[in-house]
């Protein structure tokens, strides 16, 4: 069984950080195409605009694509592999935790591949306003999705709603468990890191393209330039709100998870206005062999107060053995630490990046500056670290929990054989290596290539290779 | 074997009912919808063989809507998850090969239909075409398979928990349940290509359909006479009512007749009213059943014991009840937008031309050997 528990939360996590690597980009970009859709539809009488604001959304469309294709199918497998490796969890919380998966699938899914399929094929069979709608309910269907499923999730983290009759978890009250604290937080934070995210990779893609121009000696493409400025825009209006909601986060989850809260931290003794680590290295026992830290910021963060009190992980465990009998409460401490340390730099870095790049903007030195384009494009990895770290943190922190409080991981598992268990983690890892090489090929392919960007027809195909207009695939 | 639900037969609340009802209706239209771009995906390898250009008209036959269809499975999953945890806890689990096949499948087929349009040579193409095809025969098969053995038993122990292995689910019942699936939905495929494509691909593709009716009319009748004898002689609970099996046969087969008469559209209808009752068949015999013990008929579960709090049905329903119609009038609406042939580009259109390494080489469409790989320039006849 403890080989069946391991493999299982190795394939579990394997998948949800393979499954988030697409999802966020798949958010924010339907957002920005939205936008840009929007824009090229408004200025629909004024032909040198449209054609900017369509070759840009020709262009980010690709991209979107491409992404998107993954983050549906691996969908299909987090949806799955509760029953199939989890059926002491489905069993136990399938009463509350169900629903939520049950109505993303109703109502997000369906809307966001109808209407993608619209969107794709429907141009020309559709009318011009119908074409924009069916890439605004796209992006209203990713948001929703992530909606039920932080709901779900926010649920493991903070039940609420509920009352365990037997051994299992029932739910009693549905707009409770819709309005958990937790939910709201989570869904804002992930909801702008979503949009942060594709603000960071077109931003850096554009970079690239206006990098080029300007080695060459070209006048930049107003395609790039003007995506460029708008991942500025709207990244650095949804990079305050990410670092906000993910500060208003931590104080909830001081309340809820104090444990989580001190892992993240490696806080071992309970301390009043404790300071925030920016960086430590020690022992696995707790003691600092070097460390830099902010004083009193821990106690702000987690309590909005200078001398607040944070506890440590030392009296948490020592209560919780209390409350709930023998055994280790403590998550895997360096993971937390390092994992929250990397989400809240990278978040950090972000920033910065966004606010220079809106002053070189304000100041028309945007497309000259080649230091900034130049990180610009390093500055895509970014967003991706700080989303797979962030969910990293967010679920092992709760361990050993599954659901927090309530439920144990180690006995969530599925009564199956570790042979089984071992085929399919084998399986799915093989296949997310080779579609991660795959689709990391075409991404960079297509952002690099800017073939279509002044033809009108077919927006799928690649430069040189068969049009064919009546087939989109 | 005792009498099942003989005597003092449990009381079932109006919500397990419907759910129960509800599930049924979502696996009936999963194999309707998804039935047909499964069977699309079989038919690259028939209709589409040696031809890239057949290849895309087919893929683009279903292009705008099979996402939508694979939904369909999503909200079928989710639903048991909600509405019948142990169900959904003891059939992902207890099936967890299959499973984990299926998914391997849908995995490649989802993203082959996005990348092969994204790169021109033919080693590409072809490579995700062949993920097109076993990925889409697979699941036909696998789904067969499941089905049959949640319908036949199997060896679940009194706590719920599936106590076989990945060959109790070989069974010759439920390898047959698997052919019938994968040959009605290569034979609905095969019908949707005759209704959605034009020239040549779609006197092929009807002519294909033709001789898959017999075929697969013969495949159901042997599965549904094979689960009667079971409803009798094992199991006990007879299958009613009997029109349900007949009307699934009937469906299909009629499809040959309507076929001869040029009634594509009418076949399409008949195929999927067979798919249909095929699986309404398989509900009605298992019910009050989700899944059969061969172990025990006490621990079978039922829609009682492996159902969800009232409370979360109740809220299930009042969201079901409002937003599925909504989902079914704008999902058939996308049908309705996407309601033409796909159109095979004529030929000397410059669009039209694949890029190759070799000369064009025309060559008869369907005439190249089941073992040669697709000509890359292969000529548009």
């Amino acid at each position: 069984m403890a080989m069946t528990l391991d493999l299982s939360r190795w394939q579990f996590g394997i998948t949800t950080v393979f499954h988030f690597l697409f999802v966020p980009l798949t958010i924010g970009l339907a957002l920005l195409l939205a936008i840009m859709q929007t824009a090229s539809y408004r200025t629909r009488d004024d032909a040198a605009k449209r054609e900017k604001w369509e070759a840009m959304t020709r262009f980010w469309r690709r991209l979107f694509l491409i992404n998107f294709a993954i983050g549906v199918v691996t969908g299909i497998v987090q949806e799955f592999q509760f029953g199939m490796n989890w059926s002491v969890y489905s069993r136990y919380v399938g009463s509350v935790f169900g629903a939520p998966l049950a109505i993303e699938a109703l109502l997000a899914f369906f809307l966001e591949s109808t209407f993608l399929g619209i969107w794709i094929f429907g141009k020309g069979r559709v009318s011009a306003w119908v074409h924009l709608a069916s890439i605004w309910l796209v992006s209203i269907g990713t948001m929703l999705s992530a909606l039920f499923i932080l709901a779900a999730n926010a649920w493991m983290q903070h039940p609420v709603g509920y009352k365990v009759v037997g051994n299992r978890a029932i739910m009693t009250n549905f707009w409770a468990v819709m309005t958990n604290s937790t939910l709201i937080g989570s869904f804002l934070h992930v909801l702008f890191s979503a949009l942060v995210t594709a603000t960071m990779l077109v931003l850096g893609v554009s970079a690239w393209h206006l990098l080029k121009d300007r080695r060459a000696g070209h006048t930049p493409q107003q395609v790039f330039a003007t995506s460029a400025k708008l991942a500025l825009v709207v990244g650095a209006v949804a990079i305050v709100a990410t670092l906000f909601f993910g500060d208003n986060q931590a104080r909830i989850m001081d309340r809820q998870q104090p444990m989580k809260m001190a892992a993240a931290e490696a806080i071992y003794n309970t301390q009043n206005g404790a300071s925030f680590s920016l960086l430590t290295i020690g022992d696995l026992s707790g003691n600092p062999i070097f460390q830099i830290r902010l004083p009193h910021m821990l106690s702000v963060l987690a309590d909005n107060n200078w001398d607040g009190t944070v506890q440590g992980v030392n009296q948490l465990q020592a209560s919780e053995a209390a409350k709930y009998g023998a055994g280790n409460y403590k998550p895997i401490l360096w993971v937390t630490y390092w994992t929250f340390r990397t989400m809240v730099g990278c978040g950090i870095l972000m920033l910065l990046i966004l606010a220079a790049g809106l002053w070189l903007m304000r100041k028309r030195r945007l497309e000259n500056s080649r230091w900034f384009l130049r990180i610009s494009v390093f500055a895509i990895a970014l967003p991706f670290i700080a989303n797979t770290t962030g969910w990293i943190f967010t679920e092992m922190g709760r361990q050993p929990w599954v659901v927090d409080g309530l439920l144990k991981t180690s006995v969530a598992v599925s009564h199956i054989g570790t042979g089984y268990v071992v085929t399919s983690l084998v399986g799915f890892t093989a296949i997310y290596s080779l579609l991660g090489a795959i689709d990391f090929g075409l991404m960079a392919r297509f952002a690099k290539d800017e073939g279509d960007l002044d033809e009108h027809d077919d927006p799928e195909s690649e430069p040189g290779s068969d049009r064919v207009p009546a087939l989109v695939y | 074997m005792p009498l099942i639900f003989a005597s003092a037969a449990p009381a079932y609340t109006g919500f397990e009912v419907f759910w129960f009802v509800l599930i049924a209706i979502l696996w009936a239209g999963y194999f309707v919808l998804e039935g047909f771009d499964f069977g699309i995906g079989i038919m690259l390898g028939v209709l589409g063989h040696g031809d890239d250009l057949d290849r895309r008209v087919l893929i683009n036959t279903i292009g705008p809507v099979w996402d939508g269809n694979e939904v369909w499975l999503l909200v079928a999953g989710g639903a048991t998850f909600a509405a019948f945890p142990n169900w959904y806890a003891t059939l992902f689990s207890g099936f967890y090969l299959p499973l984990f096949l299926i998914l391997a499948a849908l995995i490649f087929r989802g993203v082959a239909f996005e990348f092969r349009a994204k790169r021109a040579f033919p080693a590409w193409r072809l490579a995700w075409d062949h993920a097109i095809f076993w990925g889409s025969l697979l699941p036909a098969l696998l789904w067969g398979v499941a089905f049959a053995n949640i319908l036949r038993g199997v060896p679940i122990s009194a706590n719920y928990n599936y106590l076989g292995s990945f060959f109790n689910l070989l069974n010759p019942y439920s390898l047959l349940g698997g052919v019938t699936t994968l040959l009605l939905f290569s034979l609905h495929g095969a019908i949707f290509a005759s209704l959605k494509t034009t020239g040549d691909l779609r006197a092929r593709a009807t002519r294909t359909a033709m001789y898959l009716a017999p075929v697969a009319t013969a495949a159901i009748l042997a599965f549904l006479s094979w689960t009667y004898v079971n409803a009798h002689n094992v199991h006990n609970t007879g299958l009613v009512p009997p029109f349900v099996p007949i009307l699934a046969l009937a469906g299909v087969a009629v499809v040959g007749w309507l076929l001869r008469e040029k009634l594509e559209g009418w076949a399409f209808v008949a195929m999927a009213v067979g798919l249909i009752c095929l699986v309404a068949t398989i509900f009605l015999n298992l019910y009050p059943r989700v899944m059969v013990s061969s172990i025990s008929p006490a621990y079978s579960l039922t829609i009682s014991n492996a159902a969800s709090a009232p409370y979360t049905l109740k809220v299930m329903t009042i969201v079901a009840l409002i937003f599925t119609p909504l989902v079914l009038v704008y999902q058939g609406w996308s049908y309705w937008v996407f309601r033409a042939r796909v159109q095979r580009p004529a030929q000397g259109e410059p669009e039209a031309v694949e890029p190759g390494p070799g000369p064009e080489s025309p060559e008869p469409v369907g005439a190249t050997s089941p073992t040669q790989s697709p000509s890359p320039g292969s000529g548009v006849s």
